[in-house]
């Protein structure tokens, strides 16, 4: 293989994993504070959408990077007055949080589909970036990709490492005792909410800005749903996301040449690929014990103050 | 500047008609205190009695709807537990406020103030674990830990800092007796130091022991306030209840049948990450006999419960046995079926549900007999009329003609979950901690109506982690220690400590008194 | 802003009811606050999505129609969701019901089969075959969550692609009618096979009492028998239902079949009353659109009639929107999730009591 071809194709490989990394661990954060948000798909689409809006309006993939963040930060901020406010029920509000994100994504969408724009630079650092196999692989992509990683670093750092990090996985193990020591659990719960709706949203603009160069309605394509279960296939550690991801963006890519190829295997079947890896997966890690080991202990659980 | 002797009138920590409203419940009314510096002053009260309530307050959980706390004599608004820590008052949870996935450092560091480094945390816990006595491993994660041990990270996180006033919330209902000896002996050590105690606890041979002041709570209010050495826990029984409580009547000759339960050699891995796996535990249990298991919370006492109940099935179908018929390998609704009847240890969400009537909740554990359901199709009648005649023979007190479960008080759920299981008129009846947290009046007629039905004939196998509820009514006791049963002891032989030792897993001596 | 829940005491019943209502008030307050900043008008809007439907025969009648797969879907999911399972893949349910009954009336569209043993058979047959092919599919989560703990939220959710994806593929090809102008649509289906109309030249057609039978069947079943009171009790309190005696694993392959026969019921009813074909597009979301019914029912089967009643309006006013006002599908979709965070948000509402509590004051 010819070292530019090589590069070509681990290059989609880690373009179609960046959006997942990014939504995972976002959603990773989120979770390991005990809030399952279900809604990922709904803050991904509302960032692809307003982060394309963003940088066609201005002229600046970065300020379109900034309109997905907040937007998939406002919807994260929906989701968290409604289960950590109202403590409703975390699947019923992902689902709703999904439903709505994609109604209205599609609305305020509408004046920009069939609109095209240039995709985000890449970075190029003379000498470094060209070198032979690795060169354009480690110092030429874009911007999104070393944010991603970069993003899992300070992840696996902070979760690890700092005194905050470690109020919100024990906020995420026992909210009972958080809040008997003093914590306050649901701030904890909101911010990390939060977080996990701005990468979420940077998820999306990521489609928009770099991935595509243009919107369309319901162009994540599930994505979403797949980030969720990267989690779960990550064992809830962060390095572990980018492992996940990384598989993931080659069975895309390897499924999309395969339908270039046109091995005779109808194109639907192939596309189905992805969906039902993310069900192999799944069902591959969370036999039995080691789901239940990994998970945040109160994951999903509404934390009411008792008296 | 206060003088010595100024310093030493003021009291440490005064509550000033304290009232606490939720809603329109009143959990504490007017209620005031004085504790001094190296003053062990005990709280007691029954269950419901507004102990929790107060002691969250002092600890900056809840606010009070009216009354002032002064420290030093000067007013205190706390606003949250690490302002409550910062002024120099620390709390020991009675269920924990641990995090089983972290390890001991890190539930430590939680609480100390930011700017401390894990490196030099270690070093302090070693420290404070060494001068009380206490020994601790930083590095371990809570969830391998026993019930002790947690308790030791509670204290040495409370004591690492350095507070005046220490809360301790029933700090041994799950120790043995001998960790018991050792905590007071901690306790003492910080009376020495000056420091100030507030002792909670229903377990009055303790707080005679160790406090000298005792505020008495009932149904929310101060009734009372003593000094404790110089009543008797009678006396103080009475102050905490206000009525006489029944002494349990147990037929003076027992005539003992043939063997109702058999486990044999039950052996089960448990299906929880952190549980107990079973042992090969052997019991044989005969008609007319209460059977105790003691044992320290955690010791596999939950998993027996679901093996014997058939909530879990056993991996070998003889392994238990009921009147002579192997049942292991068989559900918990064909078991009953033989004539056997459970309670579990939980009443919301186990032995009951809470949004469910009291009628819902007959059908619960009964839909199988009674010719309650035909075809699948339920006859809510008739369960209404079981359910009103559980209600009526247990006395359970009520709002409405069949309310929610979660509407009840713990203790007339209790009661309702115990009568419905012995009206039925079980042949044996396992039974997991039935008097927690449930008030004297209630604990005593539950243990009254599980002698009279031993007296009728049936066998009662009782979990339970309160050694004086096993033997004011057991006629053998064994203990479970890391899931394991020991030798079944003749409970009139057998004494406290023997029963503590082997609670520790320390069992030399312990078959001694073995059948 | 601080909001404090408290549990009540008692659940008043007109709180029971009202709750819901509010929330559709609440819903429709939103979404006119939508439609204005979109630069419309929130008036004629809610006359087109509210009104107008309501005021012809032929529209009464659509809205009866759209209900009728809304029913089948909710009624199914009420005890999934009340048993603390979570089925989010109705839509590809739906669609594998839809697939495997039509394509019974597809073989048996053959002349010389017609006429050797075509016959009255063939349109039941279909809607069992419906209702197996939903259930089959609904299993397949149920069963990688009982053997093997996957979680069903997600594997019910992917299969909805890989059902989209393999109906796409089959109407364009194996399933395809060779006579077609290469449209990816099968054979229109004979009338044998299709739902016979309630009434001559009308719309509502036989799924509508089959629907309405569904409910009141799902409302009996859960009320007053054993297995009834199994599902709500397994969602109120997973612990006491094993301590009653009943088998979680069972129940989870029951609830889910239950719900996927009746997702594949709707889904054939559709294709053999209104579509009378295969299609790539047989559903315009109904799977996803009978969550928000089966909330905004509260769970309860009759509950879900109204409901269902209120969101097919939402589809006939949709349509109705994109031609007086443009507004597009998407505005649907958007009301459809406001009025679910706020069916869900009056759920909590009945249950606790809410205070709203502003500024730093604890």
């Amino acid at each position: 293989m010819t070292s530019e071809l090589f590069q070509l194709v681990l290059m989609t490989v880690v373009t179609a994993a960046t959006p997942l990394i990014l939504a995972s661990i976002g959603e990773l954060v989120t979770e390991r504070a005990g809030v399952l948000n279900l809604g990922v798909e709904g803050m991904m689409i509302m960032g692809a959408a307003m982060g394309f809006a963003g940088a066609y309006s201005s002229g600046s993939t970065a300020i379109g990077a900034l309109c997905g963040i907040l937007a998939g930060m406002a919807m994260a901020a929906l989701f968290g007055l409604l289960t950590i406010g109202f403590a409703i029920n975390q699947v019923a509000a992902g689902l709703a949080l999904t439903i709505f994100g994609t109604g209205l994504s599609g609305l305020l969408g509408a004046g920009f589909v069939g609109l095209k724009r240039d995709r985000s630079d890449q970075l190029h650092i003379p000498g470094l970036s060209d070198l032979p196999y690795v060169g354009q692989l480690v110092f030429g992509e874009d911007l999104f990709v070393y944010v991603a990683f970069g993003l899992v670093a300070g992840v696996a750092w902070f979760l690890s490492r700092s005194r905050t990090g470690l109020a919100l996985r024990a906020t995420g193990d026992n909210h009972q005792s958080a809040h008997a020591l003093g914590l306050s659990v649901r701030r904890m719960r909101f911010l990390a909410t939060l977080f996990g709706g701005a990468c979420a949203g940077l998820a999306g603009a990521y489609l928009t800005l770099a991935y595509t160069p243009f919107w369309s309605p319901g162009m994540t394509a599930g994505r979403g749903w797949i980030a969720l279960a990267l989690v779960v296939f990550a064992s809830w550690k962060p390095w572990r996301v980018v492992l996940g991801a990384l598989l993931f963006g080659g069975a895309t890519v390897l499924q999309l040449h395969a339908q270039a190829a046109a091995f005779g295997l109808p194109g639907q079947l192939l596309s189905a690929v992805p969906y039902l890896a993310t069900i192999v997966a799944l069902v591959l890690l969370s036999s039995g014990a080691r789901k239940n080991a990994a998970a945040p202990a109160a994951l999903g659980q509404a934390f009411i103050a008792p008296r | 500047m206060m003088t010595e002797q100024e310093r030493r009138a003021t009291p440490l920590l005064s509550l000033r008609g304290i009232v606490k409203r939720f809603g329109s419940f009143t959990a504490n009314d007017d209620i005031s205190l004085d504790i001094h510096e190296g003053e062990a002053h005990a709280l007691i009260g029954e269950n419901g009695a507004g102990k929790s309530t107060l002691v969250k307050i002092i600890y900056g959980l809840l606010e009070p709807t009216e009354g002032e706390i002064l420290f030093r004599g000067k007013p205190m608004r706390l606003n949250g537990p690490q302002e409550a820590r910062a002024q120099g008052v620390g709390m020991v949870f009675q269920h924990f406020s641990l995090f089983d996935n972290l390890t001991v450092a890190e539930n430590i560091a939680l609480v100390l103030p930011t700017d401390t480094p894990l490196s030099a945390l270690r070093g302090r816990i070693l420290e404070v674990s060494e001068r009380y006595r206490m020994p601790l491993d930083p590095d371990r994660e809570v969830w391998s830990l026993s019930a002790g041990e947690r308790q030791r990270i509670e204290i040495a996180r409370c004591l690492l800092q350095d507070p005046r006033l220490i809360i301790l919330d029933e700090p041994t209902s799950v120790l043995t007796p001998q960790e018991a000896e050792a905590l007071f002996d901690t306790l003492a050590r910080l009376k020495a130091e000056g420091r100030a105690l507030l002792y909670i606890s229903h377990k009055l041979e303790e707080v005679r022991r160790l406090c000298e002041t005792a505020t008495i709570l009932r149904l929310g209010r101060k009734v009372g306030g003593c000094d404790p050495r110089q009543e008797s826990s009678r006396s103080l029984a009475a102050l905490m209840v206000g009525a006489a409580i029944n002494d349990i009547k147990t037929p003076s000759t027992r005539a003992f049948g043939g063997e109702r339960l058999t486990l044999d050699s039950l052996s089960l891995p448990s299906r929880e990450i952190h549980g107990v796996d079973l042992d090969g535990v052997s019991l044989r249990l005969r008609g007319g006999e209460v059977f105790g298991i003691a044992g320290v919370a955690g010791n596999g006492q939950s998993e027996l419960f679901e093996a014997v109940s058939g909530e879990r099935l056993a991996d070998a179908n003889e392994t238990i046995r009921i009147d002579g018929a192997a049942v292991g390998a068989r559900d918990i609704t064909a078991r009953r079926a033989l004539g056997a009847a459970f309670v579990p240890e939980e009443r919301n969400g186990h032995a009951a549900a809470g949004d469910f009537s009291l009628t819902e909740n007959l059908i619960l554990s009964r839909h199988s007999g009674d010719g309650l359901t035909s075809r699948g199709l339920i006859n809510f009648e008739k369960a209404r009329t079981l359910a009103q005649q559980v209600i009526k023979t247990f006395d359970v007190r009520k709002a409405g003609p069949d309310p929610a479960a979660r509407t009840l008080s713990g203790g007339n759920l209790q009661k309702f979950v115990v009568g419905r299981e012995i009206l039925s008129e079980p042949k044996i009846l396992v039974i997991n901690q039935p008097t927690w947290g449930v008030d004297a009046a209630a604990a005593a007629t539950i243990r009254q109506a599980l002698v009279d039905l031993a007296a009728r004939g049936a066998s009662v196998l009782l979990i339970s982690q309160d050694l004086d509820e096993l033997f004011e009514i057991c006629d053998r006791i064994a203990v479970m220690h890391e899931g394991r049963l020991s030798q079944p002891c003749d409970a009139r032989a057998v004494t406290r400590e023997e029963i503590g030792l082997l609670m520790t897993g320390d069992g030399s001596g312990g078959g001694a008194h073995a059948h | 802003m601080r909001i404090d829940l408290e549990p009540r005491a008692t659940r008043p019943l007109a709180l029971e009811i009202g709750a819901p209502i509010l929330a559709l008030a609440g819903a429709i307050l939103i979404g006119g606050l939508v439609v204005f900043l979109l630069g419309k008008s929130p008036a004629l809007a809610f006359e087109v999505y509210f009104i107008n439907p309501l005021l012809e025969g032929w529209s009464l009648q659509e809205l009866a129609v759209k209900a009728c797969p809304l029913v089948m879907i909710a009624v199914g999911l009420s005890f999934c969701y009340r048993a603390n399972l979570w089925n989010i893949g109705a839509e590809g349910q739906f669609i594998m019901g839809g697939l495997l009954g039509g394509w019974l009336a597809i073989a048996t569209h053959d002349e010389a089969f017609q006429e050797l043993i075509g016959g009255w058979w063939i349109l039941p047959t279909m809607l069992v075959l419906g209702a197996v092919g939903g259930a089959i599919y609904a299993l397949v989560p149920a069963l990688l969550r009982v053997w093997l703990g996957a979680s069903e939220i997600l594997t019910s959710l992917m299969l909805v692609y890989v059902a989209e994806l393999g109906l796409d593929w089959l109407v364009r090809g194996p399933l395809k009618d060779p006579n077609g102008f290469n449209f990816p649509q099968s054979v229109v289906f004979d009338d044998i096979a299709r739902l016979p109309f309630l009434a001559e030249g009308e719309r509502l057609h036989a799924g509508v009492p089959l629907a309405l039978l569904v409910a009141l069947l799902g409302a009996f079943v859960l009320a007053r028998t054993i297995f009834g009171f199994e599902v709500r009790l397994a969602g109120e309190a997973p612990r006491a239902a094993r301590f009653a005696g009943f088998d979680d694993s069972r129940l989870t392959l029951t609830v889910f079949a239950i719900s996927g026969a009746l997702a594949g019921l709707a889904g054939i009813c559709e294709v053999a009353g209104q579509i009378g074909q295969l299609t790539p597009k047989i559903s315009p979301g109904y799977g996803f659109t009978a969550i928000i019914v089966a909330f905004l029912g509260r769970l309860s089967p009759i509950g879900i009639l109204v409901a269902a009643l209120v969101l097919a309006l939402t589809y006939i006013g949709g349509e109705a929107a994109q031609v007086e006002l443009s507004l597009n599908n998407d505005m649907t979709r958007a009301f459809q999730g406001v009025l679910l965070m706020c069916v869900l948000i009056a759920d909590t509402a009945t249950r606790y009591r809410i205070r709203l509590t502003f500024g730093a004051a604890r």
